[in-house]
């Protein structure tokens, strides 16, 4: 799994990440369509996600709660727009309330996904649109926290290798 | 990564929307490029750009209230300087949206290392 390409963009407000997986598209699909799979590494080590609804069809919603060290809940969805498996997937992430409904004032993310074949097995490329400065910014300072943990999920990767 | 935390929440979100405002376009990228490397008159910019002088100048505040750029006045002609400090910024941002997507992807690596390992036993 090695990252082959970012390319930020400032004044479009986006961030293109593109890895080599060692798996070919159907199984890459997975990672997103198997909600089990999904919350593996969806949340950082300490935030770890819960899938609670997971639909991904065009129109379909997907439902998740992350939980801090202390207890502490945050619940996300996404709203799926376009899902054609197992190559594209187009889908805006938002922040939800304790309900389910879509958390009001908060930033919105557009993440498109695109999964091609490669001599590897695949190639992802997930490019993340933000709405604003104000919503990058916002979610940045929400993800701090596992920058810091960033060596202890690659520890845990070597181990799990 | 401590340090960039500390330079994003010393930010507003209206300083934050100021400074992509400034970057969204490319005469003003060319500027802040440029003064970064050295200090230039706006008479000199301005002769770089197919545009009046005082078109130039309004790029510049544009600039200068993003705190991209600071002007000094040195005798009869204005000096335009870069400030990185504030390029670096914006640039932080977008660093630590690709930290997490790493992390991300270093999870999905073991996700797909489980599978595999499973699958052989």
């Amino acid at each position: 799994m090695i990252v082959t390409n970012v390319h930020k963009d400032a004044e479009a407000l986006t961030m293109a990440i593109t890895a080599e997986l060692p798996a070919v598209p159907e199984r890459a699909w997975q990672l997103w369509a198997d909600p089990r799979q999904l919350e593996r590494w969806w949340g950082p080590p300490t935030w770890p996600a819960t899938v609670v609804d997971h639909d991904l069809t065009p129109g379909g919603r997907v439902s998740y709660v992350m939980t801090g060290p202390d207890g502490e809940q945050a619940g996300g969805m996404w709203i799926v727009d376009v899902a054609e498996p197992p190559r594209l997937l187009v889908l805006r992430d938002l922040f939800a309330n304790e309900d389910g409904t879509p958390a009001e004032g908060m930033p919105e993310t557009v993440m498109r996904v695109t999964i091609a074949e490669s001599p590897e097995g695949s190639t992802m490329t997930i490019t993340s649109v933000f709405a604003s400065a104000e919503a990058m910014e916002q979610l940045v300072n929400m993800g701090m926290e596992q920058g810091m943990l960033e060596a202890m999920s690659q520890i845990e990767a070597i181990l799990a290798g | 990564m401590v340090v960039d935390q500390k330079v994003v929440e010393r930010l507003s979100a209206d300083e934050v929307d100021r400074i992509f405002h400034a970057l969204a376009d490319a005469t003003r990228r060319d500027i802040v490029r440029r003064v970064l490397v050295s200090e230039q008159s706006i008479g000199e910019l301005a002769r770089r750009y197919p545009m009046s002088v005082a078109a130039v100048q309004k790029h510049i505040a544009v600039l200068t209230s993003a705190g991209l750029v600071s002007k000094t006045r040195r005798g009869r002609e204005q000096r335009v300087a870069g400030r990185p400090e504030t390029v670096r910024t914006a640039q932080a941002l977008l660093d630590e949206l690709e930290q997490q997507w790493r992390g991300r992807i270093d999870r999905m690596g073991s996700v797909l290392a489980d599978l595999t390992q499973e699958e052989q036993t």
